[in-house]
Order: C-alpha cells, then structure tokens, then sequence
C-alpha cells in the first residue's frame, strides 16, 4: 500500500502534472531521456568492446575508462532524471508495464555486473591493461554489460509501445 | 490519381513490403532498437571525439589518434541507420515523408555528415604532428560545438517524429 500511495503521490505532485497536461514538455523530456540514454549505451559499449577485445586495443583500458566512464555517469544521472519526471507523470500505469519493471530489473543487473568488475576484474588490472588480448573474466563482464544495455534499450523503446495512448 | 509525395507516399504504402512490415507486429519496434543502438553508436562516438577537441577530456591522445579509433564507430552504423530507417519510413510513409521533424533531421544529417566528412575524417584523422592542431584550440573548439549540436539535434528532431505527425 505504501508503494501504491508513494505512486499516486508522485502523480499529482505539481511537477507532473504539468508535464501530463503540457503540450510539448513530455516529448522534450523524452528527447532529453533518448539522447543521455543513447550516450550512456554507446559509451558502455566501448569500454565492453575494448574488455572483449574488440575496439579500441591501442588504447590502455584504464585510460580509456577514466576518460569515459565520468561522462557515462553524467549522462546517466540526466537519464535518471529525465526518466523519473517521464514516470511520474503515470506512476502506477510504468509501474504495471512489464516492460518498464524489466527494465528496471535489467539496470539492478547492470549495476550488479558493474561492481562486481569494480570489486573482482578492476583488481588484477595491472596484468592485462596494455594488453590486446583481456582475460576471460574481462571478456564475461564485457559481454554480459553489452547484452544487458542492448536489452534495456529493447525494454525502453517496447514502452512505448505497451503504454496506452502513447505516440510510438 | 495521387501526384508528387502524396503520390509516392500512397504507392509506397501500397508495396507488399510496407505491408508486411506494418502487419507484423514486432517488426517496427525491433527496427526501432536497432536504429536506437546504431544511434548510440554514432552519438557517444561524436561526443567523445569532440569533447576531446574542445578540450573537456583528456588529451594524452593524439587527435589524429582519437579520430581514427572513434570514426569508425561514426561510419559504420550509419549504412544501418539508412537501412533500418528506410524499412521504417516504408512501413509509414507519409508518418515521415511529410513530417517537418523528419525534413529538418534530413537536412540536419546532412550537414553533420559534411562536417565529419571534411573535418574530421580528411583534417583531423590526416593531421601530420598533434601540435598542428592541438586541443582546445579556437577552430576546433568551435567546430566541435557546432558538431555535437548538429548530431544532437538529429536525434531530437526523430523523436518529435513521433509527435508532429502531418
């Protein structure tokens, strides 16, 4: 129930209300949402494709995910953002949209993945980090963030398309 | 009898290719997802490449460097994008066609192709020593701005597609 009231609360907050029954500012968050959204895969992808060894080879790993990686968070805090004012605007209807809820579930595996490479792979970089060829561990983390980002992509665009009476 | 546009967008719409693809239902969003990674692709490329002219991130790279590693990643999905696009464009012709967001993302790609073109693949990628053209510099700075905007306004023009339908 406390869930139930937090959505409805979300949905007649002000701010919400005025994206739900403005003319453009719902398609301009999205738009905002799409572009941060579309950053942050495309940026996760190129340090998954220098894990498997892929892209990228030339270039130590270590510096190439310290020069992307503070952009990819930049661009994914907008995506939070963006996302929730998106959301708020029909709380209990996204929260009800399998698509939506699998989404969700897919970024809690994308941060689960995200930290174990952090806190397991990231340690023993020193090994591999000028190396063009990566370990299979660094290749598992890099194939499996790429899988996950591809299907939150999936799962994001299918929204729009479960939703009742949203454009395409 | 149906002439220019409207002419071609109802013959179009009457192929057994927009048909089939308007008929089965997962085709559109799937053609959509594949245009969405490919403009990942494409985008972060472009933000990368040109934060790093600008002089926001790190430049331990060589700009010749940079751009040979992240063009690819501008090229090669665009063949996707044409394909999948077009696919899209044939399953709703006149959703596009005569839509004035899909009119300004054309010419807005147009442009950004240009600029990429003569830019960054033929001065950038071909500089002969970095300090030819160092990071941050005026030119570059200028040119990286106008860059990203031209690619970002592409992506916010095909998503009001959706919301400016003639």
């Amino acid at each position: 129930m406390i869930f139930l009231n937090a959505l409805q609360w979300l949905h007649d907050t002000d701010v919400a209300t005025s994206i739900r029954e403005g003319d453009t500012l719902f398609p301009w968050i999205e738009c905002v949402h799409v572009l941060a959204i579309t950053f942050v895969v495309g940026s996760i992808a190129a340090v998954d494709l220098r894990l498997l060894g892929l892209a990228s080879r030339g270039r130590r790993f270590s510096r190439l995910n310290a020069e992307v990686v503070p952009l990819t968070w930049f661009a994914f805090a907008i995506a939070v953002v963006s996302g929730t004012l998106l959301f708020s605007t029909k709380a209990s209807q996204y929260a009800a949209n399998t698509a939506f809820e699998l989404k969700m579930l897919l970024l809690l595996l994308a941060g689960v993945n995200m930290m174990i490479f952090q806190l397991v792979i990231f340690r023993g970089i020193d090994r591999w980090d000028h190396a063009t060829t990566t370990p299979f561990q660094a290749k598992l983390a890099g194939g499996i963030s790429l899988c996950i980002w591809i299907g939150v992509v999936a799962c994001g665009r299918m929204i729009g398309f479960t939703m009742t009476d949203m454009p395409g | 009898m149906l002439y220019g546009l409207d002419g071609f967008c109802h013959w179009l719409q009457g192929t057994s290719l927009s048909s089939l693809i308007s008929r089965t239902s997962w085709v559109i969003p799937v053609l959509q997802m594949i245009h969405i990674l490919a403009i990942s692709s494409v985008i972060s490329s472009v933000f990368l490449l040109n934060l790093q002219l600008i002089g926001v991130r790190g430049g331990d790279e060589a700009p010749k460097a940079a751009a040979r590693r992240l063009l690819p990643f501008i090229w090669w999905p665009l063949p996707v994008l044409l394909v999948t696009g077009a696919l899209l464009i044939t399953a709703e012709p006149a959703r596009s066609l005569e839509n004035p967001s899909f009119a300004i993302k054309m010419l807005l790609l147009a442009l950004a192709i240009v600029i990429t073109l003569l830019y960054h693949q033929r001065y950038v990628a071909r500089a002969k020593t970095a300090s030819a053209l160092g990071w941050g510099g005026t030119a570059a700075r200028g040119i990286g701005v106008i860059s990203i905007a031209v690619w970002t306004g592409i992506i916010l023009a095909g998503r009001w597609i959706a919301y400016t339908q003639p």
